[in-house]
């Protein structure tokens, strides 16, 4: 935490009052406070993750055994995966920005249920100890992957149970975040604030709340089937118990497809809000962004058998998925188009949030496009399961996720801090981590098109450039990484200077606070008359 | 809300008939199973469960005394529940 040696900061939420520092964080309902709590607790799962994905990378940087054997790499692909998708990218920016700034955003004091908000971090924390421990306990650290495909997960002898019922207490945190942040824009917006003069951000949660209400219910049940199945042999999908292995995949995929919607859009939504303010622009298409959200939010749901084309669907069902899954593209392109349209013409200041949002764009753009390769049929069937797919989903991921998470950190991090980083430093970071990524995953797409399949711990020689590039942009990647961590926690801590109240020049109710908010947000709740983008 | 201000309170007579009304019918859908009805057991299975989540929705959640507002956002979740399913047996179906 930032030392309290400024005005500023003495009379902020940072200031603990004379209590018990562990105390008044640990047990703060007030949602920046938790917001941060969310912050710190991801950042470091984000470094355990990155650290096993750096170990796979150096695994893969020869044919043969370098550092682990199969089985090892199994478990290590595993937990990189639960860690990543269930700690980090699924909570990621709605837990810690949302929570930071959506009752700022919408000129509230709080969410509508701050003790629930805290019991949603603590479930958190309780389904992330025992994630971990699923490691370590019992028979062995999982080898199946994060998605715990049946009918293996239901035979492997590897600690299984307790890495999927880690995952069902972490949906709950998911859901009751989903649920707060729902009944927080019906009924706390300020006086004023129509649904159409509310921020776009708000917008993107609003639309993620109501996936994570309705869709995390039903890989929770999912995961409980396979905990029943191992334990009392129900037969659900196993096919020597009568079931059908086919039923795990779409209650699977009918949760996760739509996850993914809740990892990206709160990213849209963060990037929406950067945009305007340093284009000096209204932004372009407002109603269609806010609209687009809800497009992708519905039609989301529909699409989860793009993950299933080479597993034995009807014919039927294969071209109505792959029809679906080219329409769902609609409204993301609908995004990037007006984001391109707000800077067109625009009085550009290019600073480091902005730095990160163009590359998302960039970054999100490729992934998108790889998605409909492994969309359409025909194509799938060569792609399905390679290499290929890894480099999609981290492009759509971390190059979409990832970098608009760093944008809204170096966004709204005075605001938060109330310091100011060293930007020249920030760019600097921003370039390694940029170069790293694309060397990183960019060869992926190359030696997934050659064949290389996907979580094999080794390969064929011809095979070995590709991964030797790789291998070397993680490295690249892990160090612009720790560079920026290293420039925010470290540096800023020593060297920052205090921030002002709207360094960027933006127009919405955050940059009307002091940096960092009071407790309490506002002293007056205002009364909103106008479009938050009126530059 | 319009409706903020009034409040409902529901006798503790009520909910003692829903709670007993709910046990006869978990009895009759644990009473099935001896009866050998094929296929059809399944089906009993769900219906009964469908009349125990309306009763448990319309006046333990208090559906009943809400808004339509309300009302409308509950049934939009079951008309997307329907599609998921309608949708996952565009699989079973056409196998
Ligand atoms: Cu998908």
């Amino acid at each position: 935490m930032a030392k309290l040696d400024t005005p500023a900061l003495e009379q902020s939420f940072l200031n603990n009052h004379g209590k018990n520092p562990i105390r008044a964080w640990l047990f703060s309902t007030d949602h920046k406070r938790i917001g941060i709590l969310y912050l710190l607790s991801i950042g470091f799962f984000f470094l355990v993750g990155g650290l096993l994905g750096g170990l796979m990378r150096i695994e893969l940087i020869a044919p043969g055994e370098t550092i682990m054997d199969p089985q090892t790499y199994n478990g290590v692909f595993t937990v990189h995966g639960l860690i990543m998708i269930f700690l980090v990218v699924i909570p990621g920016l709605s837990a810690v920005f949302g929570n930071f700034f959506l009752p700022i955003l919408i000129g509230a004091r709080d969410v509508a249920f701050p003790k629930l908000n805290l019991l949603s971090w603590w479930l958190y924390i309780f389904g992330a100890i025992l994630a971990i421990s699923s490691q370590f306990l019992g028979s062995g650290a999982p080898d199946t992957g994060w998605t715990f495909y049946a009918p293996y997960s239901t035979e492997t002898g590897s600690n299984v149970v307790l890495a999927v019922f880690s995952a069902f207490v972490l949906g709950f945190s998911s859901i009751l975040t989903g649920l707060n942040f729902i009944v927080t824009v019906h009924r706390m917006r300020a006086p004023g604030m129509t649904w159409f003069k509310m921020p776009l951000f708000p917008w993107s949660l609003y639309a993620t709340a109501w996936i994570q209400v309705l869709a995390t219910p039903i890989v929770g049940v999912t995961f409980l089937m396979i905990v029943a199945e191992r334990l009392f042999q129900i037969g659900f999908f196993d096919p020597s118990l009568g079931g059908d292995p086919l039923l795990y995949q779409h209650l699977f995929w009918i949760y996760s497809h739509p996850a993914v919607y809740i990892m990206i859009l709160p990213a849209m939504g963060v990037v929406t809000e950067i945009i305007p303010t340093f284009a000096k622009k209204h932004i372009f298409g407002y109603k269609a962004i806010a609209l687009s959200s809800l497009a992708i939010a519905a039609v989301g749901y529909f699409v989860w058998g793009h993950h299933m084309y080479t597993a034995g669907m009807s014919g039927t069902a294969r071209w109505f998925f792959s029809f679906l899954t080219f329409i769902v593209a609609v409204p993301s392109a609908i995004k990037v188009f007006n984001w391109v349209a707000t800077m067109h013409k625009g009085s550009i200041t290019v600073r480091t949030p902005f730095l990160y949002t163009l590359a998302f764009i960039f970054l999100f753009m490729i992934g998108g496009l790889t998605g409909l390769w492994l969309g359409a049929l025909a194509t799938n069937v060569h792609l399905h399961d390679t290499a290929f797919v890894v480099a999609h989903f981290h492009y759509i991921i971390f190059g979409g996720m990832g970098f608009a998470f760093f944008a809204g950190l170096h966004y709204w991090y005075p605001k938060m801090f109330g310091k100011m980083y060293d930007e020249k430093l920030a760019n600097v970071a921003f370039v390694i981590i940029f170069i790293g990524f694309n060397l990183l995953y960019f060869p992926l797409f190359i030696i997934g098109m050659q064949g290389m399949p996907r979580r094999y711990a080794d390969y064929l020689p011809e095979y070995t450039g590709g991964h030797f590039w790789s291998t070397m942009g993680a490295i690249v990647l892990i160090t612009g990484a720790l560079l920026m961590i290293y420039n925010l926690i470290i540096r800023t801590r020593k060297k920052g200077t205090p921030a002002e109240m709207n360094p960027w020049g933006g127009k919405s109710l955050e940059w009307t606070l002091e940096s960092p908010p009071k407790e309490h947000n506002f002293d007056e709740i205002p009364t909103i008359t106008e479009n938050p983008y009126n530059y | 809300m319009d409706d903020k201000n009034k409040k409902h309170i529901t006798s503790y007579q009520t909910y003692g008939i829903v709670l007993v009304g709910l046990l006869i019918l978990t009895f009759i859908s644990v009473g099935v199973t001896w009866i050998e009805l094929g296929p059809l057991t399944v089906t009993v299975a769900l219906l009964v469960a469908s009349v125990k989540v309306f009763i448990v929705l319309t006046y333990f959640m208090h559906l009943k005394y809400d808004s339509l507002f309300i009302k409308l956002m509950v049934a939009g979740i079951f008309i997307l529940f329907a599609v998921i399913i309608v949708i996952t047996f565009l699989d079973y179906w056409f196998r």
